[in-house]
């Protein structure tokens, strides 16, 4: 008997439906199941209060401040960074060894794991350079890990902006900076800051990178200055969900929530930045 | 005076330009600082296939055999999840979606690979320990099982968007000339596209192995954290990131114990580096 090819393809395409619908629903179920069992724990107290009792009562705010901290100093040290990079590659190299090897380190820095961002945090910056467990400490290496994400972006969208704009303006006798100050990143901020907001969402999600550099276990006051142990949310969700008994599942599931919408929320502006951005697009 | 500004800007340009490799460099010394100070205490080759690891026992016995072949089992299991169902669903948004639902995939994906690996390992603890824990009749649900499912989650985003992007660099002719001589369209998929999109699609396959390997968090939370070589995949097990996670906050610095979680280091950035310069080899093979 001869196979029918249509039959054949129908069978192959349900399969291929079927695997996607494998990964969409558990995605879905995650996000419904959080927001369904930890909206009911959000509540003022919740989000302005101080943990008590062993973080089993009382609400998360030195945590989300934490949070808030090391994502703010993350972004300050590697964004200005990171798009100067970015200029460098897209303006300025050449198709060589040099270049080759920037590209290299760029994919090897996304790929490094993130416990051993913290190993490297903790032995330059809390040991070498002695700035202690602190929320400069955690910064510096989350700023680092998100690296990577920022110069790529960059890159793209400066990369994206036509070459026959830079040679508008340097024919009119812009020297190559005013060129790129003025034409290329005008037009290439939105793609820089999509890039930047994806950055944020990475930084504050992660936990491993900040166990050793910065995190505080319970610390029921907000930080005094950078030189300060700090809370942060995800480390906060970890250790209610592992290292404390006894916590009241509401408790876990609203600090789940509140990560995750402050995750979540991050990626959809980017999202929609970007779908924005190449709907309003001039070339 | 503009010249100046000119000069000393592009020179920050450059400077900036060579900070990723910079930082590559300075990441890699200083987990060699730390973690080559072991090997004045354990020999390399007892380090790396002793089979037994109790950092605090007197005297402490450093061998990461049953990390690495934890590391491996959890690892194994993620990719034969993770990667038919991957590669499945990036041809079904690159080929067979049609463009609306696309746009919708796309973005349930992006949301995927974006929720924290706490969070992940939140959820897999609260409702997979438990469901694995009854339907094996285990006395405790943390096994490496239940971190190869959760696991092949976090490398699913990575497999989709990468091989997708493969699937899509292929030439429109290759497509036109297979439709042309009467192929059906799963035909022209399989025997086309597929081959044409394979290196692509195994350099997705490895970038997410390697975010297995790499995973932290999530993988402690579920699969039980015991230290020993394991039998079976329904078993706790132990890997090497969590084994640094659990463990630096109380290896004194300095100490035997906080060398070898650093040489634990050193074996994890060399691992990420093979994995992520050879992916990016069979990425650009073809361009």
């Amino acid at each position: 008997m001869k196979r029918n090819p249509l039959r054949t393809q129908k069978i192959a395409f349900s399969f291929l439906l079927f695997s996607t619908l494998l990964i969409v629903l558990p995605v879905g179920f995650i996000v419904v199941e959080i927001i369904l069992k930890g909206l009911p724990a959000i509540n003022w107290q919740f989000l302005s209060d101080m943990p008590r009792q062993g973080m089993r009562a009382g609400g998360i705010l030195p945590a989300i401040v934490g949070t808030l901290y090391l994502v703010s100093g993350a972004i300050i040290f590697a964004l200005p960074i990171g798009v100067l990079a970015a200029i460098y590659l897209s303006e300025y190299a050449k198709d060589n060894l040099l270049n080759r090897m920037i590209k290299l380190s760029i994919v090897n820095l996304s790929g490094v794991p993130s416990v051993v961002y913290g190993l490297f945090g903790l032995a330059l910056f809390v040991v070498f350079f002695k700035f202690g467990v602190s929320i400069l400490s955690g910064s510096l290496t989350l700023g680092i890990m998100i690296l990577p994400i920022i110069i790529t972006a960059s890159r793209e969208a400066l990369e994206a902006v036509p070459q026959s704009f830079r040679e508008v303006s340097l024919s009119l006798g812009a020297s190559k900076w005013q060129t790129i100050r003025n034409i290329v990143l005008p037009n290439a901020i939105s793609g820089i800051l999509t890039g930047t907001i994806l950055g944020l969402g990475r930084a504050a999600g992660e936990t491993a990178p900040i166990l050793f550099t910065v995190a505080a276990f319970y610390l029921p006051r907000l930080p005094k200055s950078i030189f300060d142990q700090a809370m942060a949310l995800p480390y906060h969700l970890y250790v209610i969900s592992t290292q404390v008994p006894n916590v009241n599942e509401k408790i876990r599931y609203g600090t789940a929530f509140v990560l995750l919408v402050m995750v979540l929320f991050m990626n959809l502006v980017a999202i929609i930045i970007r779908s924005q951005f190449r709907k309003k697009k001039k070339w | 005076m503009r010249k100046i500004k000119e000069f000393i800007i592009e020179k920050l340009i450059l400077v900036c330009g060579l900070a990723s490799v910079f930082f590559v460099v300075l990441i890699f010394i200083f987990l060699l600082k730390e973690g080559l100070a072991l090997f004045k205490i354990v020999s390399p080759l007892d380090f790396l296939f002793g089979k037994s690891w109790y950092p605090i026992s007197e005297p402490a016995q450093l061998g990461i055999l049953p990390l690495i072949l934890g590391s491996l089992l959890v690892t194994f299991g993620a990719a034969v999840i993770s990667v038919p169902i991957g590669v499945g669903c990036a041809i079904y948004i690159a080929e067979v979606a049609p463009n609306k639902i696309k746009e919708l995939l796309k973005v349930g994906i992006e949301l995927l690979a974006a929720i924290p690996s706490v969070v992940i390992g939140f959820i897999g603890m609260v409702t997979l320990v438990p469901l694995v824990k009854n339907v094996f009749h285990l006395p405790t649900g943390l096994t490496a099982l239940s971190g190869s499912i959760m696991l092949a989650f976090m490398a699913m985003p990575t497999i989709v968007s990468i091989a997708e992007d493969a699937l899509y660099a292929v030439p429109k002719s290759y497509r036109e000339g297979s439709f042309a001589l009467g192929a059906t369209h799963w035909q022209t998929i399989w025997r086309v596209i597929l081959p044409a999109a394979s290196s692509g699609i195994l350099a997705a396959v490895m970038l997410g192995i390697g975010r297995v390997i790499g995973e932290t968090m999530a993988v402690m939370m579920i699969t039980g954290n015991a230290a020993v070589i394991p039998q079976s995949i329904l078993q706790p097990v132990r890997t090497l990131t969590a084994t640094i996670a659990a463990e630096m906050g109380e290896a004194v610095v300095g100490s035997e114990h906080y060398f070898a979680l650093f040489a634990i280091g050193v074996v994890l950035f060399v691992i990420s580096f093979i994995i992520n310069v050879s992916a990016d080899l069979f990425l650009h093979r073809n361009k």
